[in-house]
């Protein structure tokens, strides 16, 4: 498809990067890029890190673009309806525009307080786009007394290590037995939780938020451990959820998990039948990563968005007889209390981990992840220019525990058990 | 028995095609990997020498010689910590960033001048070796400015770095006596070094070696084979970065006209010239366990050899290779390595190379090679021109309206 219409819904990391993708390709015709959030695309990771500890603002976070998209920009509306027959998607503001081609990049929202009278309380924050963040950072620049953080994972514990830096008192309330376990291993992470401890964090694992308290602003804050705390700010890090809302009858596959695609990001409907001219990508995509033996996942990681745009760029202007796919292996980063996580694979799905390479206690360390004898990922700490090795060993599906011998490389113990 | 790939290898180390390598490098690059003997691999691929770079199964270090000098993590030194794997890789060259980085950072203004000056000295029309003239005195100027080394200094520095880089050379292209010369160049440099640095013990001033000194944890002998891979890694391969670029814009005259129309293209330039014509040839490596490359397994203890510049010019990764078109999208080339090793002086190397390529771009009028191909030094490892005569109408003033040097 080199002309025509073609509407990319969502207008974040993977949203512009599709659009750069179709241009690169030769798309000619008309590019609509419809945005939720009135502001140009931006970029996300800075927000839980950076811009909350007050060495970046918000408006500084702007996404470049490599060339002129000639995308015409309908920011501020969303897209709240697709009809698949009539190939037409419904915006907020109640225009409907018909389309040749679409990407379905909407990304996912942060998963809200349930309670909503406890949500409204002020002091009580979500962290997903640029505007929270600039709330939070108004409230944590008031000094308060305590910060809580719902939910230890990566935005979590980022959150955590901002607040640390601003010289906050913190406490962390996770509900598994480390925190980022779910992405990085209950080993992994239970030795990043030592060093968050290390640095003042006051971690509670196994420990959930039972209540928000306070008259209209946040004041005290119940744990299932039974302990109450005073506190001014809270930061609801449970998750998130895709932005699916939209395509709810629309005969697309996708549900409150996200809407199914395939490794070529063709878009997949009820039947498991691919959807013709209908691509999804980033945060939103549901799939199989062809590499690993899993269950359809999506995967919000940058390098995914990046990359799954990329190639429904390519497949959906050439519409290749062998589509393009999605291959490279998942990887994330996270920068939190001066370590460097960097993760490469699955080690979420490992039922043994080794350490490979420096020392749990101190310094750097890579622990790689292995599932029924064979290497799915590997977690590395301050210690991110060798993961590409070990990309290679998953890649290769090498056996496990994977033979690394380097200087740095300790006598070798697998961990046997969920990981 | 013998390789194939023995023959065009052996080609590339003779002194004989120091000019013009890539024919060699072109023949090799058939295959991402082969055997060059029966314990040693050469690698041209470009995403095989990416990957290789970054995998803990390839060691940068030699056996240990029990009988070398302690370091400050209590066993012998193994050398430069280019040459040594983590942990103390890690802790030696954490300790030189912290020194180095905040130091260069606000240099470029600096570099500017000095690229200046050096160029004032010619009026009218004339001939320069653009190496003795500007590509050698930039980065011993710079060198000597962040270890706090007097000017007077500079030739002593220069004399230093062009032996002491023989060091790098694969050992079978060395003579004896140049294998000789080499130890009692190294004993001189300590010799040379250790007043310089006793003097910044009893007074630290703010030069980096005072620095390392007074906050790192180095001792005295880690301090001298850092300080003469500073000098060497941060000196010939900017002598040849610039050398290189010199050359590569005389013989592509399209490319110095869009230069001298867009100062701004002076960025991507010298990344084609790190591509297309980089200063480090090769990076060798041990493997510490049996690595799969490509359809190949390479035994744990055998030597990896990375050629860089036919990575540089492999035609999976970059379309026509061979062409020096510095507009190139996405130039990810291996000039300064990759992984725990990716050069420290980066940074630095390319602000010298912009306003060195800048400055000649601006203000060269009419310039024009005297002898193309040029001489070579005999250096394998650091390839460049031993002179690059150069003839001129003018040099001109810089113009002072406008920055010289973007980005």
């Amino acid at each position: 498809m080199r002309s025509g219409r073609i509407i990319v819904a969502g207008a974040s990391l993977a949203g512009l990067a599709a659009a750069e993708s179709l241009r690169a390709n030769g798309f000619t015709g008309e590019l609509v890029l419809v945005g939720a959030e009135p502001h140009e695309p931006y970029d996300r990771p800075p927000l839980s890190k950076t811009v909350l500890s007050g060495w970046l603002g918000t408006d500084r976070l702007l996404l470049p673009t490599t060339r002129n998209l000639n995308a015409r920009r309908l920011l501020g509306v969303a897209a709240t309806g697709l009809d698949l027959a009539a190939r037409e998607v419904r915006l907020a503001d109640g225009r409907v525009l018909g389309f040749d081609g679409l990407v379905v990049a909407t990304g996912a929202r942060a998963r809200p307080w349930p309670v909503a009278q406890e949500a409204a309380l002020r002091g009580v924050h979500l962290l997903r786009d640029r505007d929270d963040a600039d709330r939070l950072r108004a409230d944590l620049a008031e000094g308060p007394r305590r910060v809580l953080v719902v939910g230890g994972g990566f935005t979590g514990s980022e959150v955590a290590s901002s607040c640390h830096d601003l010289g906050l008192p913190v406490t962390v309330a996770h509900r598994g037995a480390a925190p980022m376990a779910s992405a990085l291993g209950d080993l992994v992470g239970g030795v990043i939780a030592a060093r968050q401890r290390a640095h003042g964090i006051d971690l509670r694992v196994h420990t959930t938020v039972t209540a928000l308290e306070g008259e209209s602003r946040l004041r005290r804050a119940r744990l299932s451990d039974g302990d109450e705390l005073d506190v001014d700010v809270a930061v609801v890090a449970l998750g998130s959820l895709p932005n699916t809302g939209w395509l709810a009858g629309s005969g697309l596959a996708a549900d409150a998990g996200g809407a199914d695609c395939d490794p070529a990001g063709r878009a997949l409907d009820r039947t498991g039948a691919i959807v013709p001219d209908v691509y999804i990508a980033g945060d939103v995509a549901r799939w199989r990563h062809p590499h690993f033996d899993a269950a359809p996942q999506t995967f919000e990681h940058w390098g995914n968005a990046v990359a799954q745009a990329e190639v429904a760029g390519y497949n959906l202007v050439h519409a290749p007889a062998n589509p393009r796919r999605t291959t490279a292996l998942p990887a994330f980063w996270s920068d939190q209390f001066g370590l460097n996580i960097k993760s490469i694979g699955l080690p979420h799905l490992a039922d043994e981990v080794a350490l490979t390479q420096g020392s749990f206690d101190r310094g750097p360390f890579v622990a790689a992840h292995g599932r029924n004898g064979i290497t799915v990922g590997a977690v590395a700490v301050n210690s991110p220019r060798v993961l590409d090795g070990y990309a290679a060993l998953v890649t290769e599906r090498a056996p496990f525990p994977p033979t690394i011998n380097a200087t740095d490389s300790p006598d070798l113990v697998v961990h046997k058990g969920p990981s | 028995m013998t390789y194939p790939a023995a023959v065009p290898y052996r080609r590339l180390l003779d002194h004989a095609n120091r000019h013009n390598p890539y024919p060699y490098f072109a023949e090799l690059a058939g295959k991402p990997i082969q055997r060059l003997d029966e314990h040693t691999w050469i690698v041209t691929g470009h995403a095989e020498i990416s990957v290789l770079l970054r995998d803990p199964r390839l060691s940068a270090q030699d056996e240990v010689d029990p009988r070398a000098s302690t370091g400050s993590d209590g066993k012998p030194v193994r050398g430069p910590f280019l040459m040594q794997d983590p942990p103390h890789h890690d802790t030696l060259r954490e300790q030189t960033m912290h020194q180095f980085v905040p130091r260069i950072l606000g240099m470029r203004p600096h570099i500017e001048t000095t690229v200046a000056r050096l160029l004032d000295r010619y009026v009218g029309p004339g001939e320069m070796d653009v190496v003795e003239a500007l590509a050698y005195p930039l980065p011993v100027a710079v060198i000597c400015e962040l270890l706090g080394v007097p000017a007077e200094e500079e030739p002593v520095f220069h004399s230093f770095a062009a032996r002491l880089t023989r060091a790098l050379d694969p050992v079978e292209t060395l003579t004896e006596q140049e294998v000789a010369d080499l130890v009692e160049t190294r004993a001189e440099w300590r010799k040379y070094l250790l007043p310089m640095i006793s003097r910044r013990q009893t007074g630290p001033g703010t030069d980096l070696i005072s620095g390392l000194l007074t906050e790192g944890g180095m001792n005295t002998v880690e301090l001298t084979i850092t300080l003469g891979l500073l000098l060497i890694a941060g000196h010939e391969t900017t002598v040849n970065l610039i050398a290189n670029g010199t050359l590569a814009l005389l013989r592509n005259p399209e490319v110095l006209d869009r230069l001298r129309a867009d100062p701004d293209l002076v960025p991507s330039v010298v990344e084609e010239v790190l591509r297309h014509d980089p200063p480090v040839q090769q990076t060798n490596r041990r493997t510490t366990a049996d690595v799969r490359v490509a359809d190949r397994i390479v035994p744990a203890g055998d030597k990896v050899v990375l050629l860089l510049p036919a990575g540089n010019r492999d035609p999976r990764r970059f379309a026509d290779p061979d062409q020096f078109w510095p507009e190139r999208p996405n130039n990810t080339h291996l000039a300064f390595g990759g992984g725990v090793h990716y050069c420290l002086g980066a940074a630095l190397a390319r602000m010298e190379g912009q306003a060195a390529l800048g400055a000649l771009a601006a203000r060269l009028a009419n310039p024009r090679l005297i002898a193309d191909p040029p001489p070579y030094r005999p250096n394998m490892l650091l390839r460049g021109p031993a002179e690059l005569r150069i003839a001129f109408d003018d040099v001109t003033k810089p113009d002072t309206r406008l920055p010289q040097v973007a980005g």
